[in-house]
């Protein structure tokens, strides 16, 4: 019962999506899609296991020692890429969140739901990472301060997209009630980004994203780079796979509430 | 050699946890990504087995009133 006007949704956009219309237009075809995400999923793992292999070979062992933090800056290559996937995430929520609310695109949800999970493990492990990075570099495990606290929101953002998305008995509703706190949460993320810059802090600030060159060693650069690669490839397999999986489950319910109603 | 690299120069708590943490996460949530998804594939094979049949019993039915 509870898919049942979401695939009325899906259902509907398909019909009146163009045929000969644009990609998005096609790709609201969930077979479609399906398709094309079963074809990407296989390449997709594979780019990420050679990634990871590659940038764990140069975080771990091919790299300079930094001259303050020693072997510690290794730490650096699971925690930043880690904290750019948390913000890729979130912004992922947002930008479906805005195209659900705006086109009505019935993927923008499916995808919304896929992408959340995947966020906010990826913003956990940037803080936990982040503490365990601290305590030998800083003195302390965390610090109420805004690079730190925005993050631990941006958490909880995530927690609570999934636990809205689930409140609502009526799929249309949750969709929505989702896709703007999506959005809303969206300001966090200029104020995570510039948080370093706009308050006293102990994080240091960016030192890649920076214009102009980055203040980084560039064999320190090449195992972040692999890493932040290996990150986005795991996280596109995730909510790829994470899509299909909720496609799956809203056909199965729907199957079961007209097998329901058959009976009745 | 490998004492040196295991020992991190001292940091090994710190490093080896972190990273010990990120693969314990990032295989943990793909596997549950994974195992979920075989598992709906499945259901939905289950189900999708026995609609055809009910389907087929119906319109045999409806068929049948209007003779």
């Amino acid at each position: 019962m509870r898919w049942n006007r979401g695939e009325a949704i899906l259902a509907d956009a398909t019909a009146t999506a163009n045929p000969s219309g644009g990609f998005w237009h096609r790709l609201a075809n969930p077979a479609r899609f399906q398709r094309l995400a079963g074809w990407l999923t296989p390449w997709l793992a594979a780019a990420a296991v050679g990634l990871f292999a590659a940038g764990l070979y140069f975080g771990l062992y091919a790299s300079p020692i930094d001259y303050q933090q020693k072997d510690n800056v290794r730490i650096m290559y699971v925690h930043v890429p880690a904290a750019w996937l948390a913000m890729m995430s979130y912004s992922t929520l947002a930008i479906a969140g805005f195209v659900l609310l705006v086109w009505r695109h019935p993927l923008a949800d499916v995808a919304g739901v896929a992408a959340a999970p995947v966020g906010a493990a990826f913003t956990f492990l940037a803080l936990v990472t982040g503490a365990i990075w601290g305590q030998p570099t800083w003195g302390t495990w965390w610090v109420w301060d805004a690079r730190l606290t925005s993050v631990l929101i941006l958490f909880f953002l995530f927690l609570g997209y999934i636990a809205l998305r689930n409140a609502f008995d009526e799929p249309e509703r949750a969709a929505k009630a989702a896709a703007i706190l999506g959005l809303v949460g969206a300001v966090n993320l200029p104020i995570i980004k510039f948080s370093v810059d706009w308050w006293n802090t102990l994080h240091q600030p960016a030192s890649v994203t920076r214009l102009g060159t980055p203040a980084i060693d560039p064999a320190m650069l090449r195992p972040l780079m692999l890493m932040a690669g290996a990150y986005m490839c795991l996280f596109t397999v995730l909510v790829l796979v994470r899509m299909r999986l909720e496609l799956t489950r809203r056909r199965i319910d729907a199957l079961q509430s007209a097998r329901a109603g058959a009976i009745e | 050699m490998t004492d040196g690299f295991f020992a991190m120069g001292g940091y090994a708590v710190y490093v080896w946890s972190s990273y010990g943490v990120v693969a314990l996460v990032l295989i943990g949530v793909t596997l549950w990504t994974v195992l979920a998804f075989r598992r709906a594939k499945a259901d939905l094979r289950a189900l999708e087995a026995i609609a055809p049949r009910r389907r087929r019993r119906d319109t045999k039915e409806s068929g049948h009133a209007q003779s």
